[in-house]
């Protein structure tokens, strides 16, 4: 079945991201995520598989005015999906999430993920209560994900099927301490780090 | 709004208490998986318009939610049992690592006059686990101590950037009857 280039998809997600604040998931969709291209907006985990989405809920609540959209694989989702139950309950309008799924633990040797088996993320999310969830395969299918994700009243969570190329690795600061601070300051000036 | 919790007049202030010390170090974001020893403190919570009371499936989804509070410029708290703790371990890296304030109020299980078993193991490793991680944990054997520890802990937490936990034992909670 036909997949999207990883790394094309991610900056398709985030072009012209202006004051979007983003989380990313731990490994691939780091890279990716630093790939598209650093920001002081964009809180990038390193660690606390299963985080993302959760983490992006809480800055949601506080930030009901900006968006803010979650990139993270399918299987640092998996690890937290109970979140997306939680997510749903609280309704946030601002929070969209896209899983760059491409059904492998890559970073600890390609393991098969539930994805590959059967386990559809778009119809969990449905089932527990986003508001849209969908899944993207192509050019046409990213175009209606981006516009979903980037404008759609949520949650939302779109799965992009992504191929399983390794790609170049693109790290980003790797101080969460940093990495939290400066986040701050830009979204809430310097008194937050005062 | 008085709780309605048995036994003594000390007893019946401390969920009252910890929910005025939330208010004053101005947390907007509580977050819970629900037990017994919290349900006063949940319902002020839940019934406070400034609050968003969040329920948990698992509660390291909490410590998440709480790093995403911070970063948005919101300040958290996280309600949660003993056994909870257990939960939470891999996921109190990211509050420790990235500095992030983080204050829990955990309710024992396990510990003072404990009638079931399954909850023992974790009773007796609450304090262990968080420590191994590096979290500051306040110990409350009595209900008049509930307050300053918790106002400790918020402080630790808040003007400290600390990662701070509050214990409340069986003996302030009372231990689970087991009976109709």
């Amino acid at each position: 079945m036909a997949t999207l280039e990883r790394r094309a998809a991610v900056r398709a997600i985030l072009a012209n991201r202006a004051d979007t604040l983003v989380v990313t998931g731990l490994g691939g969709t780091c890279w990716d995520v630093a790939a598209a291209g650093d920001s002081p907006n964009t809180f990038y985990l390193w660690g606390a598989m299963g985080a993302a989405a959760m983490t992006g809920l809480g800055i949601a609540l506080a930030q009901p005015g900006r968006r803010v959209v979650v990139v993270t694989g399918d299987g640092e989702l998996l690890m937290g999906l109970g979140s997306l139950a939680t997510i749903a309950v609280q309704k946030p309008e601002n929070l969209a999430i896209a899983v760059i799924d491409n059904e492998l633990f890559a970073e600890t040797g390609r393991q098969p993920t539930h994805t590959g088996a059967g386990v559809n993320l778009d119809k969990v999310a449905a089932a527990v209560g986003f508001r849209d969830a969908m899944v993207a395969r192509d050019e046409a299918g990213l175009a209606k994900a981006v516009t979903m994700l980037r404008t759609a009243p949520g949650p939302v969570l779109a799965v992009l099927k992504v191929d399983a190329e390794k790609k170049p690795l693109v790290m980003p600061p790797r101080d969460g301490a940093y990495l939290k601070d400066r986040f701050r300051e830009a979204l809430l000036g310097t008194a937050a780090i005062a | 709004m008085r709780c309605a919790v048995p036994d003594s007049a000390a007893a019946m202030d401390w969920p009252r208490q910890i929910f005025e010390v939330l208010k004053a170090y101005e947390v907007r974001q509580v977050a819970h998986v629900p037990d017994a020893g919290h349900a006063a403190l949940i319902r002020m919570c839940e019934a406070d318009p400034a609050i968003r009371t969040v329920t948990l499936t698992t509660e390291e989804e909490g410590v998440a939610l709480l790093t995403g509070a911070y970063l948005g410029g919101q300040r958290g708290c996280l309600l949660m049992q003993s056994s909870g703790t257990g939960n939470t371990i891999n996921m109190l890296s990211l509050v420790k690592h990235c500095r992030i304030p983080f204050l829990a109020i955990v309710t024992m299980r396990g510990e003072w006059g404990e009638f079931n078993p399954w909850q023992v193991p974790m009773g007796l490793g609450t304090r262990p686990a968080l420590e191994a991680l590096g979290i500051a944990v306040h110990d409350v054997r009595e209900p008049g101590a509930v307050k300053d520890a918790v106002e400790a802990a918020a402080k630790l937490a808040f003007n400290s950037f600390q990662q701070c936990a509050v214990t409340i034992s069986q003996r302030v909670l009372g231990a689970k009857a087991f009976k109709d």
